[in-house]
């Protein structure tokens, strides 16, 4: 029983994490319908910056300069090349972001090599105990921090203006652009935030227990993906309730391994994608997700 | 709106360029045949074997390009699909035998008949699939084949009878109508001696040959005008008619089949099965390729898939004489890193200079110096728009 509370209580806070990167997708898929494959990239690029910057300028100026960062980078993506790719489908959009991706992912793992790159982060390796249950530290602060974020985000969509003009230009963009939104300034914030969330989300993924920053944490980043699909990719809802599933279940599998292990070893890195299978096979659009109507 | 320049066209050119190319065509392809089978007397192993790498290649590209060109279904999953047939092949050619560690499992079938289930198999695993295939579309079903990737590395690396888990396992080499495509027994020809490669080499080209007539028929005929409407419009293909779901699991079986064929051309050509090589970033590699030799066109994807598979290759090759480039493991930018990053900026160029990729800027100079009156390059893939402001779709619009 403590095992799997320590298992639940571990599972949501890193799901709150895969909720951050998941949240950013749905929040670029909204504004501008393309499905951001470089999202993993822009993580990584987030993290690498930190973990480059803290030994220079120590932990929190790095987290700031390294979320700022990102956040440019998101930004420059739109601004450089969605923006300018003349296209009618938005598959195609997909598949740019993908070549973008793979520059981004080719360059930044060849910089940290065979490095794992610490993230000098004040939370250390302490834990805390709640009761009979232990947690990590960094786990605490990541569950209050994602959830700080999120509700942020979701009261900034609900009663500021860029959240109007964000929400308006998802639900039809040609009638937003007439009453006078600026659909690249909107699409623009909306890669922007992405990417802060995005880097917000690399520092938690790498902070113990995990060992640090190395050349897999992409593929770490890769598991928010069936967590934006499985929650519906145009709710921002769906990321929160997504993210949490996804982390539950790879933080259950993976702890109880040996008693799952005819499904083999590594099943809790699996086992995200399995359930977005289930889902989808289920619901096609996703829990949350509208299922698209056309008038004809 | 490019039919606009195909009638401004007036009759007597038009059936001037239509004459020169009744007569050019011809030649051309005798050319590339006579050269394609010169290759392997004159060129030697290395060369051969990126050759085949590209072939194999190319079979997997026409395939992805069904369903991601043709029909506009994204696919990350190709590798999965690739896995399956390579090693289906190996499980039924292979004996079963009882190694130090483990024991693998095989069948010992014949080997011709083995190639065909495996491909076989790699249809029916797509088949398996069809249920999401068959209802996502575009993008999301792109998130959802990444689930095939994890899945089947998890397999590879678990199911240890079928697949010799990380160490992979040995290919038998196929017989077919008497010959062996191995280096055993020796053969000479012309006093060239034919190993393995210089053999698989001509059957490589049988076998693209045949998957892109396949596909141009597929394309060609009532199913890829169906395809086309789906990626155009799908309520418009609804409301014609054409059952949409069925069509989008049947081209993503056909494409997984194509996978499966180019799996064990690749198990071929290896002579090893390893696990590691079937990640997400083979399946990138696919889709860089149908990018880069333009969406929808088979001559495309053949185009990319050289592109792609021999520019790792060439760089290794010649990375001493070239700037930039540092040997493996020196810190600087190895061949096959500067060869990924050279091939994904070439996929965001594409698309924002060369709408129709290669393939579309091959037919746009044959098109004679970019005359308005020749024949418009028209990009049969995923509809590049040539106007400032694109033609809205159900796509863009909610």
């Amino acid at each position: 029983m403590i095992t799997f509370l320590e298992l639940l209580v571990n599972g949501i806070s890193i799901g709150a994490v895969y909720a951050l990167i998941a949240l950013g997708f749905v929040v670029i898929f909204k504004a501008t319908e393309v499905v951001n494959f470089a999202h993993a990239s822009l993580l990584l690029a987030g993290g690498y910056l930190v973990a480059r910057l803290q030994p220079l300028t120590g932990f929190w100026a790095a987290l700031v300069i390294g979320v700022a960062a990102a956040a440019v980078v998101g930004a420059a993506i739109e601004f450089l090349i969605i923006r300018r790719a003349n296209v009618a489908s938005h598959s195609v959009l997909a598949i740019v972001t993908i070549g973008v991706d793979i520059v981004l992912t080719t360059e930044l793992t060849r910089q940290i090599g065979t490095e794992i790159l610490a993230l000098g982060d004040p939370w250390g390796d302490s834990v805390v105990h709640l009761g009979e249950v232990t947690v990590a530290e960094t786990r605490i602060v990541a569950l209050f921090t994602a959830a700080a974020l999120i509700t942020l985000f979701l009261l900034a969509f609900k009663y500021t203006g860029w959240g109007i003009a964000m929400r308006a230009t998802a639900e039809d963009s040609e009638t937003a652009a007439l009453m006078g939104i600026r659909l690249g300034r909107v699409s623009l914030s909306a890669w922007a935030v992405a990417g802060a969330l995005a880097a917000v989300a690399a520092v938690f993924l790498c902070v113990f227990p995990t060992p640090g920053l190395d050349r897999g944490t992409s593929l770490a980043a890769i598991k928010a993906f069936p967590a934006a699909i499985l929650g519906g990719l145009d709710s921002t809802t769906g990321a929160l309730v997504g993210g949490l599933i996804v982390g539950v279940t790879e933080a259950l599998m993976t702890g109880y391994q040996n008693q799952l292990a005819f499904l083999g070893r590594g099943i809790g890195d699996v086992a995200p994608f399995l359930v977005m299978v289930v889902i989808l096979l289920l619901r096609p659009a996703g829990l949350f997700g509208i299922r698209e109507t056309a008038r004809v | 709106m490019s039919d606009l320049h195909e009638t401004a066209a007036t009759g007597t050119e038009a059936r001037a360029v239509a004459v020169r190319r009744r007569l050019t065509r011809p030649l051309i392809w005798v050319a590339a045949a006579a050269l394609a089978i010169a290759v392997p007397f004159y060129l030697e192993g290395f060369w051969l074997q990126t050759g085949l790498f590209a072939m194999s290649a190319a079979v997997g590209a026409i395939g992805i390009n069904l369903l991601t060109g043709s029909t506009g279904q994204l696919s990350m999953g190709h590798a999965f699909f690739l896995a399956i047939g390579a090693y289906a092949y190996v499980y039924f050619s292979a004996d079963p035998e009882q190694g130090a560690r483990q024991a693998l499992g095989g069948l010992g079938l014949p080997t011709p008949l083995a190639a065909v289930l495996a491909v076989l198999t790699a249809g029916v695993a797509g088949g398996l699939f069809s249920p999401i295939a068959g209802r996502l579309k575009g993008a999301y079903l792109g998130i959802a084949t990444l689930a095939l990737i994890f899945l089947g590395q998890h397999l590879l690396f678990n199911a240890t009878a079928v697949t010799g888990g990380y160490n992979g396992r040995a290919v038998p080499p196929l017989h077919l109508f008497g010959l062996t495509f191995a280096d055993t027994p020796a053969l000479v020809v012309m006093d060239v001696p034919f190993g393995a490669l210089e053999r698989l080499w001509f059957l490589g080209l049988l076998l693209v040959l045949g998957a892109a007539a396949f596909a141009r028929g597929v394309l060609r005929g009532r199913p890829g005008r169906a395809m086309n409407t789906i990626r155009d419009h799908e309520i418009a293909a609804g409301v014609m008619g054409v059952p949409v779901a069925r069509y989008r699991a049947g081209v993503f079986v056909l494409s997984s089949m194509y996978g499966g064929l180019a799996g064990v051309m690749l198990a071929l050509v290896f002579q090893r099965t390893v696990p590691d090589y079937f990640g997400v970033f083979l399946s990138l590699d696919y889709l860089a390729m149908i990018v880069i030799g333009g969406l929808g066109s088979i001559g495309g994807a053949v185009i990319g898939a050289v592109f792609v598979s021999m520019l790792p290759q060439l760089l290794t090759r010649y990375s001493d004489s070239l700037p930039l480039i540092a040997e493996p493991g020196s810190g600087g930018v190895s061949p096959a890193e500067a060869a990924r990053i050279l091939y994904g900026a070439a996929v965001v160029s594409v698309v924002l200079f060369l709408p129709g990729g290669l393939a579309g800027l091959f037919a746009r100079l044959r098109a004679g110096g970019g005359g308005r009156t020749g024949r418009p390059a028209r990009a049969r893939g995923l509809r590049f728009s040539s106007s400032p402001t694109p033609t809205p779709s159900p796509d863009t619009r909610s």
